[in-house]
């Protein structure tokens, strides 16, 4: 089967600057493809060139093995719910829906027949004559979907649609979109930078950093087994230490971090030598608590220290332990099954980690560091 | 604390309250009572409604008050379809600097006054003036050709006069229209007339209603442009009033015709708001 949407070599340049490099992808029929990288990418680049409000510079689009680069918006097959809905204020709720079926000259009836239909289908039922500033966040989101879907797109493009939205509602949307999605069977293209909406939702990732796909793949994909520096850094949460390999043997190798750690790693089939300089990643939530060294023997990493921070944040609580001898800060997650409950600044403590846990990435000197920062935004 | 707030709202209202009474209410009042006055002998005044008959019994009176109404609605037509194009490349294409440059240039007439901006039309539309003259040179005209003086004339001036006033309340709608929901018109299947139709026009209503109001309204009380750019044949009604007061001193009369001027305008504007469903709250709001 043909993929329903397929980019080749697709580059955009506005003057003196690649917003989007040399991307190839193909999204096949069906499923649910993200963009995730951070603001500025070119993630919205790519979504405007597929819509077709801006021309590539080079490289084709093609929907169901048809290009599109000649196509102009309104006569491609792909629609658009964009980052603020952009439903149409000066027409009620059926207005909106029925917006596109006028202008491919359904007759009345039909028009009205497939409204409530879609209605019907994202579960509001009997809202068509409502104003649409009358409608919550949740619905309104729901009608800029059904807009689109009413006019059977072969692509639906989603621009980063939970972003105004409170968390709690945005939480609850993922689940929805997802749902939707499955009840319109059409091939979502959706883009964001909020990793959390894009590993929920989607078949399959794409992680875009400046300009170019770093690495596609299911949420999996992305979260165990990282490809580059920037994924293992922009999705997830990752200790990062950078330092200097002292020893390798066959995928294990132990690592001198520059605040003077030593710790075993791995490194994934990675190129990597003796004196190179590389950045090993570690989750937080790979990283095991105990209060006795005893209890951490199976880990080869195991590290002593005075925990410095508490982060309470529910289910996803951290500690920052200080190395007892070196002076690097590690974050671990804290398990909130009651033992560490009365856990204090100040506490001794020992952390311990499986060395396959460690991904180390050669160390490409300004390239990653300052986006990995950002993984928590 | 409560006799301070009330005393400033009191101090506060106190200019507008005198600026509408003393202006409009009480100027007001008198014309009407002015207007419902006759003249029966030295000095000695009747309550009648003759002033009112003579207006509705006179053709010339009836006419030049019909034309006016008419060239007024036109103007403010013309002034739309001129603006609109203009505002809503000043809002959605211009950007930056282009955008502030192209509204000053709207702006910039209306620092000269309107009498010279008058004469500037008159130079340019004599008969020894620059149009004139410049078919004259390129062979289209065999002699000088006379532009003043006629309804067109009247209408290039009036629509002149009025641009900025229409341009404005554009570009201010027209800018709080979301780049986004155009796209999305055309994203979903619209194409230019069906997204002017469907979207920015309906966006726009408030704005070209405002400025339809305000266009019509300075048309239908202009005075000095039909009077320079018309010449004696076209008759425009606040010639009229003016030569009532102050050709033939006849006060009653002048005074009427006021009222009835009002009247319309009144009638217009009212029914253009029930035209497009727009209230005066929503409009001035």
């Amino acid at each position: 089967m043909a993929p329903d949407l397929e980019c080749v070599s697709l580059t955009k340049r506005f003057d003196g600057m690649t917003a989007v490099d040399d991307v190839s992808f193909s999204v096949a029929p069906g499923s649910f493809f993200s963009i995730l990288g951070p603001s500025g990418c070119g993630k919205t680049t790519i979504m405007r060139m597929i819509a077709g409000f801006l021309d590539p510079s080079a490289g084709d689009i093609r929907i169901k093995g048809r290009s599109v680069l000649n196509v102009p918006p309104n006569k491609r097959p792909v629609n658009m719910v964009f980052q603020h809905l952009a439903l149409f204020p000066m027409m009620n709720v059926a207005d909106n829906i029925g917006y596109g079926l006028r202008r491919a000259g359904l007759p009345k009836a039909e028009i009205a027949r497939k409204v409530d239909e879609a209605l019907e289908r994202i579960g509001l039922p009997g809202i068509g004559a409502r104003r649409v500033d009358e409608l919550s966040g949740g619905q309104k989101q729901r009608v800029a979907i059904a807009r689109c879907m009413v006019l059977e797109p072969d692509v639906l493009l989603l621009d980063e649609p939970l972003g105004a939205l409170d968390l709690k509602l945005r939480e609850h949307m993922k689940i929805e979109l997802k749902k939707l999605q499955a009840e319109f069977d059409t091939t979502f293209v959706y883009i964001t930078h909020d990793q959390s909406e894009a590993l929920v939702m989607s078949d399959q990732v794409a992680v875009m950093n400046r300009g170019r796909f770093e690495q596609v793949g299911t949420a999996r994909d992305l979260y165990y087994r990282p490809e580059t520096a920037f994924v293992a850094g922009f999705v997830g949460d990752s200790n990062r230490w950078p330092g200097r390999v002292e020893r390798i043997e066959g995928e294990t190798l132990a690592l001198r971090t520059d605040d003077g750690m030593l710790m075993l790693g791995a490194t994934h089939g990675r190129a990597l030598s003796v004196g190179d300089r590389v950045q090993m990643f570690v989750r937080p939530e790979a990283i095991r608590v105990a209060r006795d060294a005893a209890e951490l023997a199976r880990f080869d990493n195991r590290i002593e220290g005075t925990v410095t921070s508490l982060l309470f944040n529910g289910a996803a609580s951290r500690i920052l332990v200080r190395h007892a001898t070196g002076g690097g800060e590690i974050e671990v997650a804290l398990p909130q099954s009651g033992e560490f409950a009365d856990l204090g600044e100040g506490d001794r403590i020992v952390v311990g980690w499986s060395g396959a846990q460690g991904n180390c990435f050669p160390a490409t000197g300004q390239d990653g560091a300052p986006d990995a920062e950002r993984s928590d935004a | 604390m409560r006799e301070g707030t009330r005393l400033g709202f009191i101090l506060l209202l106190t200019p507008l309250l005198l600026w509408l009474s003393l202006l409009i209410l009480i100027p007001h009042v008198d014309m009407f009572l002015v207007s419902i006055r006759e003249r029966v002998g030295v000095g000695k005044y009747d309550i009648s409604l003759a002033n009112y008959r003579t207006f509705w019994g006179e053709p010339l009176y009836l006419w030049t008050f019909a034309r006016t109404a008419v060239m007024s609605i036109l103007a403010t037509i013309i002034t739309f379809l001129i603006a609109f194009p203009v505002s809503y490349y000043i809002a959605k294409i211009a950007r930056g600097r282009l955008q502030s440059a192209l509204f000053l240039a709207c702006l910039i007439p209306f620092w000269v006054s309107e009498l010279v901006r008058t004469f500037g039309w008159m130079i340019l539309l004599r008969e020894t003036g620059v149009f004139s003259g410049l078919l004259q040179w390129l062979g289209l005209a065999e002699g000088p050709v006379e532009m003043l003086y006629n309804d067109a004339a009247i209408m290039v001036g009036l629509v002149y006069t009025s641009m900025l006033f229409m341009v404005v309340p554009l570009v201010t709608t027209l800018e709080s229209l979301d780049d986004a929901v155009i796209e999305a018109g055309y994203d979903l299947g619209g194409n230019g007339w069906s997204v002017l139709r469907e979207i920015v026009l309906p966006h726009a209503k408030p704005g070209i209603v405002s400025g339809s109001i305000v266009v019509f309204m300075l048309s239908l009380g202009n005075y000095l442009t039909p009077t320079m750019l018309g010449g004696k044949d076209s008759l425009w009604f606040t010639e009229l009033i003016y030569s009532q007061f102050i050709v033939r001193f006849n006060w009653e009369l002048g005074a009427a015709f006021g009222f009835m001027l009002l009247l319309l305008s009144s009638l217009i504007v009212w029914g253009m708001l029930r035209l497009t469903g727009e209230t005066l709250e929503e409009t001035m709001g």
